[in-house]
């Protein structure tokens, strides 16, 4: 009786292995079918690379909304990812600092390199990696402190200055170079919120430098402001590049072919495109790219 | 015609006044060919409806403030002059009896026959005022009523005459509620001089003996009350800071856990639950403390060898602490919740952790709301009274011991002013005084806290 049942079983068990190895096949073919229309046109990576990415895959819920990202970002550079809306292209940036920890129901797979560091790798921290990637998001949003506050935020909390003097001496080097100082020197001690927008996101510039990163991500950094102000902080990015490595993001393709060097072009989550700036440009390869610097969408 | 008839009557004029209305404005906007109306058609009808009602209500409330007294005097003229009576005291007691008898609740067989004959002439009177009022009501009604209906076309500015009346309303709903508070003050206010008038306010303020007790016949002997109330503002002090002690902290921290920590659906389940704690009646809380809470507290006493009294300020500020909690932790959720995400993933992406996020940008954002919820649940604290009376006594003792008994502001309020009262004596009029101080406390407390917020604040967009 045992017997007969044993056998049973075992067939049973022959022919869901057959057919899971069956539908294995089938994914396996899926994916390299994939693979293959979503090959990223260009050179998405360089010789010497501060970040390196490979097969990065992210999936809010059920939704996937990045699609086996392979890209580098290069050692100060600046790095330039356009595409419409709705592209991937903020969420690929919030993968590299890992602020995607946040959000609910994400979830990231692949390797983010930084330097020879895994950042997604069980042990690292997100703490400390936060300090060498710093960010700057599309709505200034300054802390509701003192402007000097503000700057000295993260230097104090990560134990950068052993007095006071080196504290206000790390202050007044952030906020000279995000180009803010002269501005604000005199009033130190008012509250960030009360300066203008664009004085807002440069305090903002001023607060992730003072952590002193390795890497700068700005989530679409001028949005919020109007030409004026847009053109300082672009100024500023192009100052910033000889000390940092700055991944933008951006919709704007002009502020994209001004600031940058390279520059990668999104379409619902996969990475289409990646060349230097003037290549892509003016000689788009990928047809999705020429359509969308020439404005048939998005 | 009874007043509630006329009334319905007129409101029933003004309902079909503004159906006629808008009627008719409808009919102007369909077939106007000089241009469209200037207001909507319902507000052309809103506008007859007004010019109906109003005037004639105003009517009825004026006829009747002002017909009353007029009645009575015509018909006391006679009885007063006829019993020689000149004192106003005496003529008030006359009318009250005529009063009495209009409404039926004196006894027919003692009335005086003058009496008698002036009310059946107030009677008489009153329903001819009655009638002519109905008469002139109505009239007025019906005048305001085709007066608008006639007015209405397309010029005529419906729309801005009935925001103005609305306007008008809006302001009374608004200010309603100071005049309100100015009167309760007034109220307690002239109490209170009349209390001063015969305890001298520094033996009120300074005084360190809480002993309202009155000899009630002169040449009784006993205390004549001495009415210092330090003991009782120490009590109430010491209550609500044992009650502060345990909310805040407690509060605040389950506001943190709930609103950073907990998953949504833990949220969900628990914020409403510690709500609840706010929902209990107070009576409920009065003997949890004095049948649960103060006996726990005086054996755990009797075990460390503390002399705890059986009812103790300890007790009451516990169990009080606990009804405040929600006013805490609930309110501070809300703030909390409210500081925007943007501050928090800029926190979180200079690499900070959670807790220098929570400790360095929320809270500090959060704080004048924290302030705000802490305000709140200090004031019922203040004003708490069932569970001290139940648990901690209503001995006025000058302590800052919690383990003896103590009593507060409010429990003396209420003793002061259950069972018998005379309001000439200051043991009631005490009353008053302790709850002007009361005011003065609470009050000064607020414009202190909303100075430290000002001072603190921390504003985000």
């Amino acid at each position: 009786m045992t017997m007969i049942l044993d056998v049973a079983l075992g067939m049973a068990e022959v022919a869901a292995v057959k057919r899971s190895g069956a539908d294995m096949a089938v994914v396996a073919e899926v994916r390299k079918v994939d693979r293959d229309q979503r090959q990223t046109v260009g050179l998405p990576f360089v010789e010497a690379p501060r970040m390196i990415c490979r097969e990065v895959n992210v999936y809010y819920g059920d939704k996937h909304a990045i699609k086996n990202v392979s890209i580098d970002v290069g050692k100060n550079e600046v790095l330039a990812m356009i595409g419409p809306s709705g592209c991937g292209k903020s969420t690929f940036l919030r993968c590299l600092n890992r602020m995607n920890d946040t959000v609910a129901g994400c979830r990231v797979t692949g390797d983010i390199l930084l330097d020879d560091l895994n950042i997604y790798d069980r042990k690292v921290d997100v703490v400390p990696l936060r300090a060498r990637v710093g960010m700057v998001f599309q709505k200034p949003n300054p802390f509701p402190k003192s402007i000097f506050d503000n700057v000295a935020y993260g230097p104090k909390i990560h134990g950068l200055a052993a007095s006071r003097a080196e504290l206000q001496d790390i202050v007044e080097s952030s906020l000279q170079k995000a180009g803010l100082w002269d501005e604000v020197s005199d009033r130190l001690d008012q509250p960030g919120t009360g300066l203008s927008g664009g004085q807002q996101q440069r305090l903002c510039i001023a607060r992730a430098i003072a952590v002193r990163p390795e890497v700068i991500l700005m989530d679409e950094p001028c949005s919020a402001l109007d030409p004026i102000a847009t053109a300082t902080v672009e100024d500023l990015i192009t100052e910033l590049k000889a000390q940092y490595t700055i991944v933008i993001v951006t919709h704007n393709m002009q502020q994209a072919a001004r600031v940058s060097q390279r520059t990668a072009y999104f379409h619902l989550g996969d990475l289409v495109e990646v060349g230097s700036t003037d290549r892509i440009f003016t000689n788009p390869r990928h047809q999705l790219t020429e359509d969308y610097i020439t404005g048939r969408f998005g | 015609m009874s007043l509630p008839l006329l009334v319905t009557l007129i409101l029933l004029l003004s309902s079909l006044t503004y159906w006629l209305g808008c009627r008719r404005a409808f009919m102007l906007a369909r077939q106007s060919l000089s241009g469209k109306l200037h207001s909507r058609p319902y507000y052309y009808g809103v506008l007859a409806g007004l010019w109906c009602g109003l005037p004639s209500l105003a009517v009825v409330v004026v006829w009747h403030l002002a017909a009353e007294p007029l009645l009575i005097r015509m018909a006391m003229d006679g009885v007063a002059a006829a019993k020689g009576i000149s004192s106003p005291d005496q003529a008030n007691l006359l009318v009250n009896d005529l009063r009495n008898l209009v409404a039926g609740t004196m006894m027919a067989h003692k009335v005086d026959p003058l009496i008698q004959a002036a009310a059946d002439q107030y009677l008489g009177m009153r329903r001819i005022s009655d009638l002519a009022l109905a008469t002139v009501a109505l009239s007025t009604a019906l005048a305001g009523a085709c007066l608008l209906l006639k007015r209405i076309r397309p010029t005529l500015r419906a729309r801005n005459q009935v925001e103005r009346v609305i306007k008008v309303v809006l302001t009374l709903c608004s200010t309603l509620a100071v005049f309100i508070t100015i009167g309760i003050v007034l109220s307690v206010l002239l109490e209170s001089i009349r209390f001063f008038q015969q305890v001298s306010p520094t033996d009120f303020l300074f005084g360190f003996k809480w002993s309202p007790q009155m000899a009630i016949r002169a040449d009784q002997t006993g205390s004549s009350g001495s009415f210092g109330a330090i003991p009782v503002l120490v009590g109430t002090f010491l209550i609500s800071g044992i009650a502060m002690v345990i909310a805040v902290p407690l509060g605040l921290m389950s506001a943190i856990y709930l609103s950073e920590y907990a998953g949504a659906r833990f949220r969900a389940a628990v914020k409403p639950l510690l709500e609840i704690l706010a929902g209990v009646p107070t009576v409920v809380y009065g003997f949890f403390a004095a049948l649960v809470v103060a006996p726990a507290i005086k054996d755990l006493g009797a075990m460390v060898g503390l002399p705890v009294a059986s009812e103790s300020a300890l007790a009451a500020g516990l169990v009080m602490g606990i009804m405040i909690i929600p006013f805490v932790s609930s309110l501070s959720d809300d703030v909390i919740n409210a500081v925007p995400q943007s501050l928090r993933d800029g926190s979180y992406g200079l690499g900070a952790t959670k807790s220098e996020t929570i400790k360095l940008v929320i809270l500090p954002a959060a704080l004048p709301g924290i302030v705000g919820s802490i305000l709140l649940a200090v004031s019922r604290a203040i004003g708490e009274t069932m569970i001290v009376v139940m648990a901690a006594g209503m001995a006025a003792n000058l302590t800052f011991n919690p383990f003896k008994a103590a009593t507060t502001v409010t429990v003396q309020i209420v003793t002061l002013l259950v069972g018998d009262q005379e309001f000439d004596s200051p043991k009631t009029l005490a009353a008053f005084a302790l709850g002007l101080l009361l005011f003065i406390v609470t009050l000064a407390l607020n414009v202190i806290a909303l100075y430290v917020v000002r001072k603190y604040r921390e504003e985000y967009e």
